[in-house]
């Protein structure tokens, strides 16, 4: 991935799209080497995460018994210094949650959930966002919004993105370069413009 | 498919056999002292059949089948006291209580793994709402009740001093009082000793028997089925309740009977014989011996037996390296050592015996 | 009512020791999952530690704060070397785990200090005055013995709402994925966890030789039952529901070994004046029957 880039990742269940993000973040016991940054990721979850890489698993991952604070404080969790700042950026990009701080996370709605999540990936400073099936479980207009969030954060924040989706379509329109996963090998890779125009992708995952 | 499943059973048949004829002969080879003690192996044994049906098969966790044991035990001591018995001891039983006027005591066992197997069946309804942890911390909670229980009832239990049967008439008791006991078949006689161990081990045996014919039978594939998942077992037609609560009885009976088998052997008991360590013991022993299979029990039996014996015996020898034979001999260090081997052993042997066992035994099987 | 009111003083003194211990196994439980059958052995050797550390000279209150923090660590450690290995393992090898240090400290303790039978503090720290509000005579020590408890379960709850590694302690018990994704490490805090319940244990331990002497390795025995009623009433998850079933039950077995007699004239079967144990097992057992979530804790529904 280059700097800055949004990457996105697509193909059908059980390609192994979850798997890569998870093998990147040290999550699964991994063969081989992940370079960030020219550094060698370490194997570990907890380390990478120190690395100012952030990944917001399948399902959010919310720490949905504690507040809509605790989780964000959670996020900066990695940081030394005070978090006031950081508090502050997310509550410009997500102005609800300043009104809605002590709410519990598990009673947000789904849409919310994800932008927590969002969220709480962002108060750890991150340079590389792994961002896995954003848009589960979640109504169009809502989706949108997240991905624009996200096309927000990567332009604002710098924030390079690699984005797992099975919504195509979506993840096209907002990511620069795409891959391909079947069965566990990359069958396609380029530019996500052309992709959304080439033949075998518009059957399979564009619907036309 | 079929020609191992048979290689498999005659092998077995054969580990059975070989098992029984060793039991049979072994006296011969051992010393007096050393039959009373496998005796109390036999008694460990029988305790450990019964609680592998209740944890190995159905998965119900017990720290309280000390407990059954001295339901036994005591049923046991006061049926062959009798009336007459307790009122020697200057103790008196309830009227309605059916302690009768005094029995021969080997008839006691089976009566008394009865009465235990009744109290786990009460015991057992109530666990049906217990799952895993908690259920283990009532029978835990249970346990630790009992030695006090058996105290409170002074008229009855004897309080502290619990029951002492050489006050009982010789007709009752089998050889504990003058050490020989007269076997009519043979015609020959033998030792206290020889004959507890003879008597706990045929009760053993005749309940390995009947175990397995459980076990094998559709109980037995309930139990199974219950093990591996509740809810599928549910939903297949296996009522829950029933076999679980059945298994929480058998397991008891089994401890009355060992607890019997106890009082037979002691000819004395008190609810100092049945302290929690002995609960957790049972516990142990069958998490060692390798849960739901009869293979790993006798290693279990042995296990408990005699690894603290066994470490305070090797120090009184003097086989030990100088610095552990004071440790060794020290109260507490039995403990210790138990404490520290039973965690070896999970980490090690995370199947207990039986699991190694087979790990050895399939490859040799495979190539059968 | 004077005599009432002093029961239940008393009664909230025994209370408080129960409620560190049921503290302590709630936070454990919390954590890892795990019931921890050895905590009240634990807390005795804690005591031994603090016993042996006065008679080698260390002032009383020195020694009492050394051996929490000893205990502390000592926690973290059993739960990095001994749990962590079984983290995953069936319910049952957990519990045989648990079992195994229970004989493991049991053990430890006579074989260093023997079975004899001793009085820790040797010189009593808190003062044994008592003093008198209308009409209710209170001792000095069980008032103590309470408002410490108090203090340090406030210390606790501030350190879990507020500072950075409460929080993050209570992410990594609940939600250990993901909290490894924010970058907490949750071995570690689980051992923290460990360490916070083994120095609870160690406080409940001092009092309670302080309370009801002797100093002995059995002493922790009949309290660790009673935690567990304390734990089972208020929640096993819930520490709140610790503190408030250790104090409930304190006050009640208390009440009821002073009344028994009362009791047993008024046609109760038993005498229960003696009988606190199996009691407080039926109590266990009725309030896992009846409500298994405890007072405060939260009804589960089983995946199936």
């Amino acid at each position: 991935m280059g700097d800055g880039e949004v990457v996105a990742v697509l193909g059908p269940n059980g390609a192994g799209k979850t798997t890569t993000l998870r093998a990147v973040s040290g999550t699964v016991t991994r063969r081989g080497e992940v370079t960030f940054d020219g550094k060698r990721l370490p194997r570990s979850p907890e380390r990478t995460a120190r690395l100012a890489i952030a990944h917001v698993p399948e399902g959010r991952g919310t720490f949905s018994e504690m507040t809509v604070l605790e989780n964000l404080r959670l996020g900066a969790y990695t940081r030394r210094n005070g978090m006031g700042e950081d508090l502050e950026r997310v509550y410009g990009f997500f102005p609800w949650m300043r009104k809605r701080a002590d709410q519990q996370a598990g009673t947000l709605s789904g849409g919310e959930q994800q932008m927590l999540a969002l969220a709480r990936a962002l108060m750890g400073r991150p340079r590389l966002l792994l961002l896995d099936e954003p848009s589960l479980g979640l109504a169009p207009i809502v989706v949108r919004e997240i991905f624009e969030i996200v096309r927000r954060l990567n332009q604002e924040e710098k924030l390079s993105v690699l984005v797992v989706e099975q919504n195509a379509t979506v993840a096209l329109e907002s990511s620069s370069r795409a891959y391909v996963l079947e069965a566990g090998k990359v069958v396609l890779e380029g530019p996500s413009a052309e992709l959304a125009r080439n033949e075998d992708v518009r059957r399979a995952y564009l619907g036309y | 498919m079929r020609r191992r499943d048979n290689v498999a059973l005659g092998a077995r048949a054969i580990g059975v056999a070989a098992f029984v004829v060793v039991i049979a002969i072994l006296p011969r080879f051992l010393s007096d002292f050393r039959a009373s003690e496998m005796a109390r192996v036999g008694i460990f044994f029988i305790a450990l059949v019964g609680l592998n049906i209740l944890t190995g098969y159905t998965g119900q966790i017990s720290l309280g089948h000390g407990a059954f044991m001295a339901v036994g035990g005591y049923a046991s001591a006061l049926l062959i006291a009798g009336r007459p018995g307790l009122e020697l001891a200057q103790l008196e039983a309830p009227d309605w209580l059916p302690v009768g006027d005094g029995m021969r005591d080997f008839w006691t066992i089976p009566i008394a793994a009865l009465v235990a197997g009744a109290f786990g069946f009460l015991v057992g309804l109530p666990a049906l709402r217990l799952r895993g942890l908690y259920l283990a911390l009532v029978t835990f909670a249970l346990a630790v009740s009992v030695p006090i229980l058996l105290r409170e009832p002074e008229k009855l239990t004897g309080g502290t001093n619990g029951l002492n049967l050489f006050g009982t008439t010789e007709d009752r008791l089998t050889g504990a009082i003058d050490n020989t006991v007269h076997i009519p078949v043979l015609g020959k006689d033998m030792t206290f000793n020889d004959w507890t161990y003879y008597l706990a081990w045929t009760v053993a045996l005749v309940g390995l028997a009947i175990a397995w014919l459980i076990l094998r039978g559709r109980s037995g594939r309930a139990f199974k089925a219950i093990r591996d998942s509740e809810v599928a077992a549910t939903s297949s037609g296996v009522s829950l309740a029933s076999y679980k609560t059945l298994a929480f009885a058998i397991s008891a009976a089994y401890a009355g009977a060992a607890g019997a088998l106890l009082t037979i052997l002691s000819t004395i008991v008190t609810p100092g014989s049945f302290p929690v360590f002995l609960s957790i013991q049972l516990l142990i022993g069958v998490v060692i011996a390798g849960l739901g299979s009869l293979g790993g029990l006798m290693f279990g039996a042995l296990f408990l037996y005699y690894l603290p014996v066994g470490i305070q015996e090797l120090a009184d020898i003097g086989s030990l390296p100088n610095g552990l034979q004071d440790a060794a001999k020290s109260p507490g260090m039995p403990s210790v050592i138990y404490g520290v081997a039973l965690i070896l052993v999970l980490f090690l042997l995370p199947r207990g015996a039986a699991g190694f066992l087979r790990r050895l035994l399939i490859p040799l099987t495979k190539r059968l | 009512m004077s005599e009432l009111l002093q029961q239940v003083v008393i009664g909230l003194a025994s209370g408080a020791i129960y409620a560190l211990l049921a503290l302590a196994l709630v936070l454990i439980h919390r954590a890892t999952g795990v019931i921890n059958f050895a905590q009240g052995e634990m807390a005795m050797f804690s005591t031994y530690i603090a016993w042996q550390l006065v008679q080698w000279g260390v002032p009383y209150w020195l020694a009492f704060a050394a051996t929490i923090a000893l205990s502390f660590g000592g926690g973290m450690a059993l739960q990095r070397v001994v749990i962590r290995p079984v983290e995953n393992a069936p319910v049952l090898t957990v519990v045989i785990v648990t079992l195994g240090l229970l004989l493991i400290f049991n053990g430890l303790a006579t074989w260093l200090w023997s079975g004899e039978v001793r009085t820790f503090p040797p010189n009593r720290p808190f003062p044994t005055r008592t003093f008198e509000i209308g009409g209710v005579v209170i001792n000095v020590q069980d008032i103590g013995i309470v408002l410490v408890t108090l203090a340090l379960v406030a210390a606790l709850w501030a350190f879990f709402r507020f500072t950075r590694a409460g929080l993050a302690l209570r992410a990594a018990a609940l939600y250990p994925e993901s909290s490894r994704l924010v970058g907490i490490r949750v071995g570690w805090m689980l051992g923290v966890g460990w360490g916070l319940a083994a120095a609870l244990g160690a406080v409940s331990g001092m009092f309670t030789a302080a309370a009801f002497p002797p100093l002995e390795p059995t002493m922790m025995q009949a309290v660790l039952i009673y935690a567990f009623a304390a734990a089972v009433l208020g929640g096993i998850d819930s520490p709140a529901g610790a503190v408030v079933g250790g104090l409930t039950l304190g006050v009640f077995l208390n009440l009821v070994g002073t009344y028994a007699d009362d009791l047993q004239n008024l046609g109760f079967p038993v005498n229960l004046e003696g009988l606190r144990l199996p009691v407080a097992f039926v109590f266990i057992l009725a309030v896992l029957l009846a409500r298994p979530q405890g007072l405060f804790g939260r009804a589960e529904a089983r995946r199936v």
